[in-house]
């Protein structure tokens, strides 16, 4: 039994934990004075950590005996989930201060549940899958109820935990069954042993299914969205744009690396699961975000109907479909850390103005902050020239070239009817008579976001292939 | 062979009939005793399968450690269990149903299950021939080198776990006196002592 350990690739990872748990010393013994220093430490922590991803080889390659396993899609993925933490970490500092909610642990939960997220993209085995996903969820319980003193918070983290820790179940008994009926829990040998039976057992389309349930709660796809609408809006509004960013991302790292690698043998189970999700999700995302008040709900029926249109390019099943999704998320994730950027700077005399109608007349009051939202609510609803469009197209197209015409025209039809609620943020904002306008004074790191997120969003057109190219081939190497 | 039916089936009813008490008797006290014996019971079930580290771990973990604690938890706290009970009665027949359904599910799974070559090539040994090694050595030669992530992940798990409930909880409260340590070894005899001489017959 002579261990391949293979530790080099998992330098990045090494260094995130070491930083988090130094990061716990500084903060223990300098107190809460401490969290500006640790949260921009922290950033360039994950900085240096990208650096690093980009120095390690990405080939395929199997480390610590198998436990984990890093290819081009896992670093693909890692770097996005890097970007992400960064951005949310940038956009936190701010709003902590100005709620009183500055502790000192707070980057330390991001970097660890960042930490939990680059490690389930890599995930190889049923263990290593489940123990990262534990540490990620762990931490993301903890950050929604760090507003202590407000009850939605806490009503947040434990409507959050109690779901999670359900889906953690669902899960788990998930895996058991796939282990019964595989004898093994490596992603390699379940697939090979898949490969070897004739016909799928009972057993393992079911322990696929629970799986499946459990997962589709992390990435909140109907009808396990239940939590979605309540978390989004009782967590403090950087935690959100957090978990909007970042989490589902590496969520959907790991069900592609399970259905496409380790359960590619059984695609005709997991495909009906995976369709019925993603046209529930478009269509519960699209119409119960019409009703909505609270902008930070809208963002999470925005965001479930998203996951619908990603899990169409999951259906496909094709390098195509893994290419559109990850093209989809990056795109996602930059639209949407932009929106939040906006959303965390609605404050009226302190107070936090989380009301759609809040937004009435910022084209008066701060006219550059109204364009760039104007220009991130077109591109959110798939208006052609800007990025969000593109993100759409290739799902489509992904879809439409497997013959999922059904699935599509749903897609096309649910979001003609999200463009509504996302245009409607534009007619308030520009036509609606002005409200009071917000606090002055927007922080240099959020001007610095938006303007990154503005510019990404109507200049993809010039440079596509640059995302569209690499998107496409770290879906290459997950479909080997 | 009889003595061990026997013996499996003393320690499964007693699990499971302890573990049924765990959950309708009404003093919250009783059914944390009941949850410690369905442990004692399910520790003897592992020691029968030969996994007896397992087995003793549970006993020393969930019988000394989780239980004990939960005991002083219960005996501390003044819950009023019958408030939180109050309505769950609605909830039996969806329970009923969702439990009914899932024990068909295994049922119907279990008529399906065969070990094939396949699986039983699968399947994880730590060494080739199980009698040759002690429990405790086979776990410890698995646990720091295949599953070494896996261990390191718990601990970071147990990390965040009281991370987590120091930051929900913990709080700063004015007016509570705390034994301040430094002051305390710092403290001289000179600053507190005062020896007074007094001389008899003229008190103090």
């Amino acid at each position: 039994m002579i261990a391949n350990f293979n530790i080099m690739p998992l330098i990045p990872e090494l260094f995130l934990a070491l930083t988090a748990m130094g990061f716990l010393i500084v903060g223990a013994s300098q107190g809460n004075r401490s969290t500006a220093v640790l949260c921009w430490t922290s950033c360039l922590a994950t900085a240096i950590a990208a650096l690093l991803l980009l120095q390690v080889s990405w080939e395929n390659q199997l480390s610590l005996n198998g436990m984990l396993v890093i290819d081009e899609f896992s670093g693909f993925f890692k770097l996005m989930i890097l970007l992400g933490l960064a951005t949310s970490l940038a956009l936190s500092v701010d709003y902590l201060y100005k709620e009183r909610i500055a502790r000192f642990e707070y980057p330390v939960l991001v970097i660890m549940a960042g930490l939990g997220m680059m490690l389930m993209v890599s995930a190889n085995n049923m263990l290593s899958l489940y123990m990262s996903l534990e540490l990620q969820s762990l931490s993301l319980y903890v950050l929604a109820g760090i507003h202590r003193n407000s009850p939605k918070s806490a009503e947040a983290a434990i409507k959050y935990f109690v779901l999670g820790a359900l889906s953690s179940g669902l899960i788990l008994f998930g895996i058991s069954l796939i282990y019964g009926f595989t004898g093994s829990i490596d992603f390699a040998v379940i697939r090979e042993t898949l490969e070897q039976a004739e016909t799928a057992s009972p057993g393992i389309t079911i322990g696929l299914a629970f799986l499946l349930a459990g997962l589709a709660f992390k990435i909140s796809a109907v009808p396990f969205h239940m939590w979605t609408p309540d978390v989004y809006q009782g967590a403090p509004a950087p935690v959100t744009a957090f978990f909007a960013i970042v989490p589902k991302v590496a969520a959907l790292g790991l069900l592609m690396r399970l259905l496409f690698y380790a359960f590619l043998p059984v695609s005709g189970e997991w495909m009906q699961i995976v369709y019925f999700l993603s046209a529930a999700s478009m269509i519960v995302g699209a119409f119960a975000a019409l009703a909505q008040d609270n902008i930070k709900r809208l963002m999470a029926y925005s965001s479930i109907g998203n996951m619908g249109y990603v899990l169409i390019g999951v259906v496909a099943g094709t390098t195509e479909g893994a290419g559109a999704v990850i093209l989809y998320l990056l795109i996602y994730m930059i639209m949407t850390a932009g929106v939040f950027t906006v959303i965390l700077c609605m404050r009226r005399q302190g107070l936090m103005a989380m009301q759609i109608n809040d937004l009435a007349g910022l084209s008066k009051n701060s006219p550059v902050m109204a364009y760039a939202m104007a220009a991130l609510m077109f591109s959110m609803s798939g208006i052609p020239p800007l990025a969000g469009f593109f993100g759409k197209f290739f799902i489509f197209l992904a879809g439409v070239k497997q013959g999922l015409i059904v699935l599509v025209v749903l897609g096309v039809l649910s979001s003609v009817v999200s463009a509504y609620y996302y245009l409607r943020i534009v007619k308030v904002m520009f036509f609606d008579p002005a409200a009071d306008p917000f606090d002055r004074g927007m922080v240099l790191e959020k001007r610095l976001i938006l303007l990154v997120s503005v510019l990404f969003v109507i200049g993809f057109i010039l440079k596509p292939n640059l995302f569209v190219d690499s998107a496409m081939s770290a879906a290459k190497a997950l479909l080997l | 062979m009889v003595v061990q039916a026997l013996a499996f089936y003393l320690f499964a009813g007693i699990l499971v009939l302890s573990a049924l008490m765990v959950i309708t008797v009404r003093n919250p006290v009783h059914s944390v005793l009941f949850l410690i014996l369905a442990f004692f019971n399910a520790a003897g079930l592992f020691i029968m399968l030969g996994a007896e580290f397992v087995g003793m771990i549970l006993v020393i973990v969930y019988v000394g450690a989780v239980a004990v604690l939960f005991l002083f938890v219960v005996m501390m706290l003044d819950i009023k269990f019958h408030d939180i009970r109050k309505g769950s009665r609605q909830y039996v027949p969806i329970g009923l149903a969702i439990g009914g359904l899932l024990l068909f599910e295994l049922y119907t799974l279990y008529g399906t299950w065969a070990e094939t070559l396949a699986m039983k090539a699968n399947r994880a040994k730590p060494v080739e021939n199980m009698s040759e090694m002690s429990n405790t050595e086979m776990l410890g030669s698995i646990m720091y080198t295949d599953y070494v992530l896996a261990f390191q992940l718990a601990g970071l798990i147990l990390l965040v776990a009281m991370i987590g409930a120091i930051v929900l909880t913990l709080r700063a409260r004015p007016g509570v006196r705390k034994q301040n340590i430094g002051e305390q070894v710092s403290r001289k005899s000179e600053d507190v002592l005062e020896i007074v001489k007094v001389s008899s017959g003229s008190g103090v």
